[in-house]
């Protein structure tokens, strides 16, 4: 197009630059071959990808499984049975989706979108970590089912009062061999035996297989191991040695020095701060703000004040400073030139 | 299907010449010539794949797009081979391993792209001139790409995994997603990470880089002069948008340093 067509005495580029900002561009152009810069561009990411991958290579720490933890902390281990039996465990008084212990469900303000969804992953932390894993150990041993048929039989009353005496003796239980935690003696009925037979197991890896594969031959759902496993501090511990626990910035962290998910640094940094540090509603204030913020982010153009913060901050001069060097010179110059 | 025989005559009314179009009345009416219509409307080869570009893309940052664009590529192409081999592969593996690696830097360098390319565009504003649905369709991409790369973490069969999925189900659990999309379920997060999240990603960067083309590049803002000198008139300040091209550039003209 001829500059002097469009506007006498200025170049396309003043006349293009003045057009709205919807017009199409009708100033100079450039050569650009789109296809040639993706190809070059995926050769250099592919190059930049394999040199990391080289360098770098990738974490792949092996998982913690229910018989590690058992013979390397069989207390902490069989404390967390207890509460599992018993009812007192992290997941055992969770709330939706796991069960419907009342006003467990997080809010946001009166609202609970935890306790509207509603049980959908139903966990019984008594019958699906201790009782049915023991009662399939029980085929093959005569003394355990035995045990189990007297603590079926007992009464919730009594049931509550071994599982409380056992609990009570169980820190001062000591581990004294490859497989064997000895608890001192206490009114606590059949739950020695109930105990020592579901530790044997754990050691075994019995009831790491129990947990995984309770549902059917092919297994793909880890819920019920993760949430026993979850509960102990063994798993918790080793995440601490690694630098990922929840304040240590640990959801965006991965083990060892690699960069994990930076970007989910946002998110994790309200996990520092208060009120979402100390309050009881923290995961669900934080997925709220975060939620308000990612709809600001994506409504950007429509918010007056947020879509004219790059008009106000002069980052644009920097990226167009041969556009405006070109317009600059074009005015100044007088000519047609681009 | 139509049962009316082709001819060589004029095109009928209304039909685009060189597009198929001009064959016989009532053709037209169909619903793939439509489509095709519309679609050679909304972009036309020369839009769809233009080989020029305004002169003022020139700057590094519009190579973002493009290596973000790039590193999708890789982590498609790493992602097929890991997933040709299975899940267990790369953990007793040194070239499953390595193929993992290489997942693993090109979403680190995929992010790392993406966010430059959206602070770029952010700082343009690269929203004006009918382009707002570029930039809803970019965010988007961001946010589902944060959770196709989330379920691939938690789909690793390892320490990491464990860890990460026990921690991130209280968020999930607090809001109620947990309920329907349990991360502690591998088979879950695993087609979730091969499949349904891969899906939207490719079909919103697709349909972001077809508005990229449909609307082209965002002009550059109007070039102003410094406000203290120029954006003053008597009493009143005026606004950079009531100034016209003419006196913008006159601006220009006396201001010896124009653009900072």
């Amino acid at each position: 197009m001829n500059d002097s067509e469009l506007v006498p005495g200025k170049s396309s580029l003043e006349v293009a630059a003045a057009l709205p900002d919807d017009a199409e561009w009708s100033g100079p152009t450039i050569r650009y071959d789109l296809l040639k810069e993706v190809v070059i561009a995926v050769v250099v990411v592919a190059l930049l990808a394999v040199g990391l991958a080289v360098l770098f290579s990738s974490p792949d720490d092996s998982p913690t499984t229910i018989r590690q933890w058992s013979t390397a902390d069989p207390g902490d281990f069989l404390t967390t049975a207890v509460a599992e039996l018993d009812g007192t465990s992290d997941v055992a008084t969770y709330g939706p989706p796991y069960n419907s212990t009342a006003g467990a469900a997080q809010k946001i303000g009166p609202v609970s979108l935890q306790q509207i969804a509603g049980v959908r992953v139903p966990i019984n932390t008594a019958q699906d970590f201790v009782l049915t894993p023991l009662a399939q150990q029980a085929q093959t041993t005569p003394r355990l089912q035995t045990a189990l048929a007297r603590f079926g039989a007992a009464p919730s009353g009594e049931q509550g009062t071994w599982e409380t005496n056992y609990s009570k003796v169980l820190g001062k239980g000591a581990k004294t061999g490859q497989g064997a935690f000895a608890v001192p003696h206490a009114n606590d009925g059949p739950v020695p035996t109930m105990f020592a037979s579901l530790l044997a197991m754990a050691d075994s890896g019995a009831l790491d297989a129990s947990l995984t594969s309770s549902t059917s031959f092919y297994g793909t759902d880890y819920t019920k191991p993760l949430l026993f496993l979850a509960d102990g501090s063994f798993l918790a511990d080793r995440a601490q040695t690694q630098h990922l626990s929840g304040d240590q910035w640990g959801m965006m962290n991965e083990t060892g020095s690699y960069p994990g998910q930076a970007w989910l640094w946002l998110y994790t940094m309200w996990y520092q701060v208060s009120p979402f540090n100390t309050s009881v509603n923290a995961d669900a204030l934080v997925w709220g703000v975060m939620a308000l913020l990612t709809l600001l982010l994506l409504l950007v153009p429509f918010i007056p004040g947020v879509r004219d913060i790059p008009r106000l901050v002069p980052v644009y001069r920097l990226i167009w400073r041969d556009h405006y060097r070109r317009l600059q010179s074009n005015k100044a110059g007088g000519t047609n030139h681009p | 299907m139509t049962d009316t025989v082709h001819s060589d005559s004029a095109p009928p009314n209304g039909a685009l010449p060189g597009t198929g179009d001009e064959n016989v009345t009532g053709d037209e009416k169909m619903w793939t010539a439509r489509v095709r219509r519309a679609a050679m409307r909304t972009l036309p080869p020369d839009k769809l794949l233009p080989d020029r570009q305004p002169s003022y893309v020139a700057s590094w940052i519009y190579v973002f797009g493009v290596l973000t664009i790039a590193a999708l590529v890789v982590i498609i192409a790493s992602g097929v081979v890991l997933t040709w081999k299975g899940p267990s592969w790369w953990h007793v593996s040194k070239v499953g391993l390595f193929f993992n690696s290489i997942h693993l830097w090109s979403v680190e360098l995929f992010f790392f792209f993406m966010v430059i390319h959206l602070w770029g565009k952010f700082f343009m504003a690269a929203w004006r001139g009918r382009r707002r649905a570029t930039w809803v369709t970019g965010v988007v991409c961001f946010v589902v790409s944060i959770g196709a790369a989330f379920t691939g973490y938690i789909s690793q069969q390892n320490f990491d995994s464990q860890w990460i999925a026990t921690q991130a189900k209280d968020g999930l659990n607090s809001v109620g997603i947990g309920a329907f999309f349990n991360v502690l379920n591998f088979g879950q997060m695993l087609l979730w990470h091969v499949l349904l999240l891969p899906a939207v990603v490719i079909a919103f960067v697709g349909l972001h880089i077809l508005l990229v083309r449909r609307r082209g590049v965002v002009h550059p803002f109007p070039a102003r002069a410094r406000p203290a000198r120029h954006r003053i008139t008597g009493a009143a300040t005026v606004p950079d948008e009531a100034l016209p091209s003419s006196e913008i550039e006159t601006v220009l003209h006396k201001d010896p340093e124009p653009v900072r």
